[in-house]
């Protein structure tokens, strides 16, 4: 296999694990979130902002990672 | 423009050979030249690179060089207008109205239950942060706009001036040396040459993260915008117009709220960092709760 083309390859398996990290933590994160909230109801609002927060850390982590992706899949190859 | 080896056999093919994705990708980046709506393609203004100490500075100016600037005077001339108006009358009404609930919004929910009631010494840096991220994150919304935050060039000033803001927020509210303490973390100091790279290390990767969230949120969703539409050049055919459309739609009402968002997160995570950093100096500071 080319070089080039393994790197393509890392490029897009690295942004499919990534999603799924992001994926499955931000549910976890909104599964508490909405069982907090069913527990009770008036504080519904400071957990929908403790929630959105966390969301955009995590995120933040995931855009590391496709950061690197988006590196690997455009990278020019020396001659 | 990055063209990869697999877009130029593409291009090489004969059935592709109209289609470009460097003219695609050059909405999301940078470019000398500007394009105006009636007026075309216009050549910005091309200086030199200047040689200071052993760097080599570009001073020329680029389309997102060009937005920050609307950015900024969108921005100062919006609020001037809104202070303006609370100053002539007691009830604010109109613009004054809208520039006032963000401001307190901002300074109810984010400066006071991080900083503390101290805090409000820092509230016109922290919102010329929000107003000026949320304005340059929303100017690559409207047609023949550009996104100055996908530059990462212009996320890493912010960083810059937020890392600064948070050492002397932390600085001024504990005094020097117990900001030098509070680096050692309190252990015994035989332990301090693991502590201190390591707090040093830490206290460089929070601004890199606000920089790095920052300029990913906005390039990636403009790039999948870029992208959607250029399905429509590679089916070659009108039929296929409404789905590309459509995803473009949703995209773009994602974009307006991780516009909003993202400006929030980075006022909300450089004011907890300048709280944290504050308060490491007094245990007993109480923090008001203003959820409702």
């Amino acid at each position: 296999m080319e070089a080039l083309g393994l790197g393509y390859l890392a490029a897009g398996l690295g942004a499919a694990l990534t999603v799924i990290g992001a994926g499955l933590g931000i549910g976890k994160l909104a599964a508490a979130a909405m069982e907090a909230s069913g527990r009770q109801p008036e504080a519904a609002g400071a957990i929908r902002t403790s929630m959105i927060i966390a969301a955009a850390l995590i995120e933040g982590a995931t855009f590391f990672a496709l950061v690197i992706c988006i590196i690997l899949a455009t990278n020019k190859p020396t001659p | 423009m990055i063209v990869t080896p697999l877009q130029e056999h593409i291009m090489s093919d004969s059935l592709h050979a109209d289609f470009s994705f460097s003219e695609l990708f050059e909405h999301t980046h940078d470019s000398r030249d500007l394009d105006l709506p009636f007026i075309g393609h216009v050549h910005l203004p091309h200086f030199d690179p200047v040689h200071i100490g052993g760097m080599t500075i570009d001073f020329s100016v680029t389309k997102h060089v060009v937005f920050l600037w609307v950015a900024a005077l969108l921005l100062f001339v919006t609020v001037v207008a809104a202070a303006r108006k609370n100053r002539a009358s007691k009830v604010p009404s109109g613009l004054g109205n809208l520039v006032e609930v963000v401001v307190v919004f901002i300074r109810d929910e984010i400066v006071v239950p991080n900083m503390g009631p101290g805090g409000i010494r820092y509230l016109p840096y922290l919102l010329t942060t929000f107003f000026f991220i949320l304005l340059m994150n929303l100017l690559g919304m409207i047609p023949y706009g550009a996104t100055p935050t996908g530059n990462v060039s212009v996320t890493a000033g912010l960083a810059v001036i937020a890392f600064i803001m948070i050492q002397y927020s932390a600085i001024r509210a504990q005094g020097f040396g117990h900001y030098l303490a509070h680096l050692t973390g309190g252990v015994h100091w035989a332990l301090w040459p693991i502590m201190l790279p390591i707090e040093i290390l830490g206290l460089f990767t929070k601004p890199f993260a606000l920089c790095i969230r920052l300029f990913a949120n906005m390039t990636g969703g403009h790039l999948v915008i870029v992208s959607l539409l250029g399905l429509i050049f590679l089916f070659k055919t009108y039929f296929i117009v409404p789905v590309p459309i459509l995803f473009v739609l949703g995209i773009n009402m994602l974009e307006l709220l991780v516009a909003f968002l993202q400006a929030y997160i980075f006022t909300m995570l450089t004011s907890l960092f300048m709280g944290l950093g504050m308060q490491a100096g007094h245990v007993e500071a109480g923090e008001h709760d203003h959820s409702s």
